[in-house]
């Protein structure tokens, strides 16, 4: 028998939901309200919320102060590069694990997780020094390297949850079927595969968009993503909430337009095998 | 041509055994069916046989060729898998065509092929749905039409109906029964039925703890079994084993009646008893009698009769259906 539920609940629960959904949208909401207000106004007290006196001069000056789509093409290219080369790595890694395993694999997977556990900080100084002898510092290749290793683990976990998933069986009926294990790969797997495949790349890519610590840290300039760029508003003589605004509302904008667009996929593929 | 023969074949994973030494001759054109309780190695065997496993030792032989080493699309021998393995992002078509796509068969033939596949099996309406939208009769068929389609030397069934309910189970038994016949195409299949053992094989291979107990037609089978084991796991419901002095007065060490053929009776000859259960069926009555020291027995009795628990009965075997096994529990012939 389904559960009965009064008009009365469902009103309340609604209510509800769109107030946490409020709550939790509403900082960007400021931030992106801010961005269009002038320095002085958004310091305003009692601050205003939609009457006051919008301008676009903020990104006019975020742009010509400091070069938003250089940063924007560095984050893309870090983002990506990062994303491309850990897939390369973690789809044989998952597929031997999910479909060879031997007696240390389960040794390998947890092992692998423990590596996020450590704070990054704490081997901030040892890379850093790598990474000046090795001359990569500030090098969008030094980034793409040590974000695709910080996401490593977790890409390999999730496309070997995936791979788990499918069953032996249809590898085995395609063997009967004469296929090699390329054309398994190619007609059977990859396409089984795709919403998993295609979830991991997302969240990888969304995690290397955001990361700020590493970049923050190993980069300027010439390799500066998106992070850096933001972080450059909050400067000792004191911060420019409207500039600041204006340049995360930028530096947010890609991720948020990609999310909108694959939302059902990354929802899909998070919950992917949770339901039968 | 479908002649498969297994020598010597042994398979261990690591230290444990999983058949030990099995000797097989299937003929051409015959259905063959392996059974034996869960864990008795009748799957490995299968999958031995199709490739998908290795053996540790001994040869099996394809019209005379071994093959153990050959890989298992090459033996010419197509599987239906238990979970059908049907692949899910392709439609009926698609599924079918498959294996013939892999061999590389002109896309005209191919769908020729196809399309008389589909329409054996009554799945020409379905060919552009996905497997998902079919129900698990539907999915049954396309598991089979992909194994037709490629004309293979041997089927190889992998318990292909025990995910379907009661009823659609006795249809798809009589379905690929009677396909197997007009492709004359030798068949194994593996099951844990007995019932579908018996209605579907030509011979049935007994297994147990990895090794082969009998191979024999159903009635062999049934009329001579050749040890405890076989007499026990064929029949339904099974053999009434009696040891002790009833056995002895049959120079045996253990007696065995199947319960159809012990006679009912109410006079002071035969076996004492009581009844404890009743069953009644319309067409069968089974009684489980508490026969004190034998244990208890279980009869059937084609018709009704008129007993309830706690009634008194007089069991007695018919003596020519009789079976009697020594200690080491094999078949006396007399």
């Amino acid at each position: 028998m389904a559960r009965k539920v009064s008009p009365r609940r469902i009103w309340v629960s609604t209510g509800a939901a769109w107030f946490f959904g409020f709550l939790i949208f509403l900082p960007i909401l400021w931030m992106f309200l801010t961005s269009f207000k002038t320095e002085l106004e958004a310091f305003a007290m009692p601050p205003t919320f939609l009457f006051f006196h919008w301008t676009t001069e903020n990104y006019a000056t975020v742009q010509s102060r400091s070069d938003y789509f250089h940063h924007a093409l560095n984050s893309f290219i870090i983002a990506g590069g990062s994303t491309l080369v850990a897939m390369l790595i973690a789809v044989p890694a998952a597929w031997s694990m999910a479909f060879a395993p031997t007696r240390r694999t389960k040794d390998v997977l947890l092992w692998m997780l423990s590596t996020k556990m450590m704070p990054p900080v704490g081997v901030l100084v040892p890379i850093y020094l790598i990474y000046r002898d090795l001359g990569i510092l500030d090098t969008r290749a030094g980034l793409i390297v040590i974000l695709c290793l910080g996401n490593l683990p977790i890409v390999i976990w999730m496309l070997f949850t995936y791979f788990k998933e499918i069953p032996k069986d249809i590898l085995e009926a395609a063997r009967m079927d004469g296929a090699t294990i390329g054309r398994e790969l190619v007609y059977v797997l990859t396409p089984m595969a795709v919403p998993g495949l295609a979830s991991t790349m997302l969240l990888n890519f969304i995690l290397a968009w955001n990361e700020a610590f590493w970049t923050l840290n190993l980069s300027t300039i010439d390799a500066a993503p998106l992070t850096v760029f933001i972080a450059s508003y909050s400067s000792p003589e004191g911060l420019f909430w409207a500039k600041l605004s204006a340049a995360s509302t930028l530096a947010i904008a890609p991720i948020i337009v990609l999310g909108w667009f694959s939302q059902r996929q990354l929802v899909r593929g998070l919950t992917f095998g949770a339901v039968k | 041509m479908g002649q498969i023969t297994l020598q010597g074949v042994r398979k261990s994973f690591g230290p444990v055994n999983i058949i030990k030494d099995a000797n097989l001759d299937i003929e051409n054109g015959s259905f063959v069916v392996f059974v034996g309780p869960s864990g008795c190695g009748k799957t490995t065997l299968l999958r031995l046989i199709a490739g998908l496993e290795d053996v540790t030792g001994g040869q099996i032989l394809i019209d005379g060729r071994n093959v153990v080493d050959v890989p298992p699309a090459k033996r010419g021998l197509s599987m239906v898998f238990q979970s059908y393995a049907l692949y899910p992002h392709m439609s009926v078509r698609g599924n079918i065509a498959f294996g013939l796509k892999m061999a590389g068969l002109p896309r005209a033939e191919i769908d020729r092929k196809v399309e008389a596949a589909a329409a054996t099996l009554n799945l020409t309406p379905y060919l552009d749905r996905k497997p998902r939208e079919l129900s698990g009769g539907q999915r049954q068929r396309v598991a089979i039409g992909r194994a037709i389609v490629r004309e293979p030397k041997a089927f190889l069934f992998d318990e292909p109906l025990s995910n379907l309910d009661a009823a659609l189970r006795v249809q798809m038994r009589m379905e690929v029964t009677k396909l197997q016949k007009q492709l004359a195409t030798t068949a194994v299949y593996v099951t844990h039925d007995q019932v579908e053992a018996m209605t579907m094989a030509d011979k049935i291979v007994v297994l147990n703890a990895g090794g082969i107990e009998q191979y024999g037609s159903p009635l062999e089978l049934y009329e001579r079994p050749a040890n405890l084991f076989v007499a026990g796991f064929i029949g339904s419901p099974r053999m009434n084993f009696v040891s002790g002095e009833a056995a002895a007065r049959h120079g045996a060490v253990t007696i065995g009646i199947r319960p159809e053929h012990l006679k009912i009776g109410q006079e002071a000859e035969g076996w004492p008893g009581t009844v404890s259960v009743a069953e009644h069926l319309g067409s069968d009555t089974f009684l489980y009698v508490d026969a004190g020291k034998l244990g208890m027995l279980t009869c059937r009795y084609v018709g009704e009769l008129d007993l309830k628990a706690g009634d008194r009965v007089s069991l007695s075997p018919d003596p020519a259906r009789l079976h009697r096994f020594d200690k080491e529990g094999m078949a006396m012939r007399a």
